[in-house]
């Protein structure tokens, strides 16, 4: 359902590279053939790519909910998938497209809202009720209706750079939060809706632990292998040109503003998967869902993860989520805030790249080591 | 040439006609709660323009989007009520609640912006966990009751007004208070020393240095100014209305939008953004009461979509 929206967001991308490429290169006869050459070797490539770590990783995620108990599977590992890929959608955005969004909670409140609008959910206060359809009907509407909010948004902001994004999309947040909490004739005000349930298909039950795990596992991994490709293909080489050096892509035929509109909308797809899958879990949605603490917890996870990798999304998820449940052991549950708050700031302040940062600068430091040791071994010999 | 004036009066004409035409049947409709309405949204706009100028001004000098400053609003509140509850002396509160914000400004430019100059991306960010601390702080510490100020008897009354009938004495008090403040600004960038140093710092900052003057310094009170506007507004603000969590998001949305819609850096800007938002909230709570927000946002699409560095924003290159 969604692969449709990818596929076209692709395309664009890739056919307008393409226009450029013979518009600027006239020798693009040749490289098409090249690449088509190269699919076995390509594979070949990729299989080479594969490292132990990745193969233990996704067998950890794959045993991990028989491994623990529900509360784990779900309460940990769904939710943090679930925030994860929603964080995932920034990191596509701030770090590979140089746009620092905050409306992504909101992209993906709207898509819970519109699940519940649309799908099935108990009576709302003040009024406001869903139309009761079929949970895939009402998921297909949310996905294009957050879409093209997402991509409103996208359009507004595209207009300013920088810090100004941050402004933009924060406004922009903090005004659905509002919307939703003073409208009660379509959003239910301040209770919004409860009992959003995750459907049965197939005989499975979504809303039992292990099978949301791997609902949301998927989605997640298909958000993941879905960006790691994107990035790889033109549309994602020259979205990581449009943020380096916008002026020159302008000057090499790339219509800089119609990339940066499209890679909203690339993101505003994860971000509504996300809100999607988040509302399964929480049964519920309120403006709580897109409060501006919920936006700079999506912030959080993405920064605290590191922004230079697709995969420092989940990683800030996971820890996120951790301290989330876990702060209570720390301090007390009240000051999860303070706590979350802190370890940010330190980040921020220490460490810019997150954890992925820490990561290789300690692996850095034990590769120099090693390699030290290595030759004063070599040299005392 | 011509062609942008007339584009500008068509301009002029699109907005202008409906918004002529809602006024008029409004105060055919009932005058009462349009006037009303107007005295409210301007002296909400006042409220704005105090949170908001001080944000503009740091911004345009240091290009430092504070995103903390809902919580030094909130600071200067508790701190103000605190010092007002102990002393009994409303008048007392209002000037600590400026100064412990201008403190904590200093404080926060002093030990950490100064250290990540130029890294607009990272000191917005270093805000947004400041603004988190310090909210989580100030909910342990005052916990989640509404506190509400004292102020003199003399300016809590209503007084006597024309088609309204009674308004309250305050909030004309707000208002004159936002008049006064926005002139001495106007005073201080424009005739004093440090306000010269301060424009000059916006225009070119390294010329600035060059030229002998310690822009460090300049920085420094540049912050604590803002930042003390904004715990001045937290007591005003407070008296209007009351503290309580949550505050600092409300008032951080304010001043993002008013200076959005008004123009960054531009304190004239951020008068006429006020203006404009404060009317449409209050119009918007008056006459459509669940949507309300929706013609905030309105504005600044529009604004946005036709002048993208605000009303009275500079364009920068």
């Amino acid at each position: 359902m969604s692969a449709a929206e990818w596929r076209r967001a692709m395309n664009t991308g890739a056919s307008r590279h393409a226009w450029a490429r013979t518009t600027t290169v006239p020798a693009a006869a040749t490289i098409v053939p090249a690449r088509a050459l190269s699919a076995e070797t390509r594979i070949a490539a990729l299989i080479g790519h594969i490292r132990p770590r990745h193969i233990l990783v996704l067998l950890t995620v794959l045993v991990y909910p028989w491994l623990v108990n529900s509360f784990f599977a779900f309460q940990i590992g769904g939710q943090a998938l679930a925030l994860g890929l929603i964080a995932l959608s920034l990191t596509f955005l701030g770090g590979y497209g140089g746009m620092v969004s905050l409306a992504q909670m909101s992209v993906a409140g709207v898509a819970s809202y519109m699940v519940a609008i649309f799908g099935i959910a108990g009576a709302a206060q003040g009024g406001a009720s869903s139309l009761g359809w079929p949970w895939w009907l009402a998921v297909i509407v949310a996905l294009v209706i957050a879409t093209a909010f997402a991509t409103l948004v996208g359009w507004l902001s595209v207009r300013t750079e920088g810090i100004y994004t941050i402004m933009i999309t924060l406004a922009i947040g903090v005004s659905f939060y509002y919307l939703a909490q003073q409208n009660y004739s379509i959003f239910g005000g301040h209770e919004g809706f409860n009992q959003v349930y995750a459907p049965t298909v197939l005989g499975i039950d979504f809303r039992e632990p292990i099978p949301y795990y791997y609902l949301a596992l998927f989605w997640a991994l298909a958000g993941y292998f879905f960006i790691k490709y994107l990035l790889r293909a033109p549309f994602g080489a020259a979205l990581q040109g449009v943020r380096d050096n916008p002026r020159r892509m302008n000057a090499l035929g790339f219509n800089v503003t119609a990339h940066r509109v499209a890679t909203y909308a690339v993101a505003g797809v994860l971000a509504v998967i996300g809100g999607v899958l988040m509302v399964w879990y929480n049964n519920r949605v309120s403006p709580g869902s897109a409060s501006t603490e919920m936006m700079l917890n999506i912030l959080i996870i993405a920064v605290m993860g590191g922004m230079k990798h697709p995969i420092g999304a989940f990683l800030g998820a996971i820890v996120f989520v951790l301290v989330q449940n876990f702060a209570i052991d720390i301090i007390a549950r009240e000051r999860f805030n303070l706590v979350i708050g802190a370890a940010f700031l330190s980040i921020v302040l220490f460490s810019p790249d997150g954890l992925l940062g820490l990561w290789s600068y300690f692996r850095g430091r034990v590769l120099a080591l090693g390699a030290q040791s290595k030759t004063r071994i070599a040299g005392g010999g | 040439m011509r062609s942008s004036r007339a584009r500008r009066l068509i301009c002029w004409i699109a907005i202008g006609v409906p918004l002529a035409a809602f006024v008029l049947w409004a105060i055919g409709d009932n005058a009462k709660q349009f006037f009303s309405t107007l005295l409210n949204g301007i002296t909400l706009a006042a409220l704005y323009f105090l949170v908001a100028s001080g944000f503009t001004l740091i911004f345009g000098l240091m290009r430092n989007v504070n995103l903390a400053h809902g919580s030094l609003y909130l600071f200067g509140a508790y701190i103000g009520w605190i010092v007002g509850d102990a002393t009994d002396n409303w008048f007392l509160a209002v000037g600590v609640g400026f100064v412990s914000a201008a403190l904590v400004g200093l404080l926060l430019q002093v030990s950490i912006f100064r250290f990540m100059q130029g890294q607009e991306l990272r000191q917005t960010l270093v805000t947004i966990g400041i603004s988190i601390v310090l909210a989580d702080l100030m909910l342990w510490w005052f916990g989640g009751e509404i506190y509400s100020f004292d102020p003199p008897r003399a300016i809590y009354k209503s007084i006597p007004m024309w088609v309204v009938q009674r308004y309250p004495t305050y909030r004309i008090v707000v208002l004159g208070v936002a008049i006064v403040i926005g002139l001495a600004l106007w005073w201080f960038l424009n005739r004093s020393r440090i306000g010269m140093m301060i424009r000059a710092g916006v225009d070119d900052r390294d010329m600035l240095a060059a030229s002998g003057v310690n822009v460090q310094r300049v920085f420094a009170i540049t912050f604590a100014v803002g930042a003390g506007l904004a715990g001045f507004a937290g007591v005003i603000g407070g008296s209007a209305l009351s503290i309580s969590p949550g505050e600092d998001t409300r008032y951080l949305l304010a001043s993002l939008v008013v200076v959005i819609v008004g123009g960054m850096g531009s304190i004239t800007g951020a008068a006429v953004g006020a203006l404009l938002i404060g009317l449409a909230e209050q119009f918007g709570l008056a006459y459509a009461p669940t949507y309300g927000i929706v013609f905030t946002f309105l504005i600044m699409v529009l604004v946005l979509a036709f002048r993208p560095t605000g009303l009275l924003g500079r364009r920068t290159a």
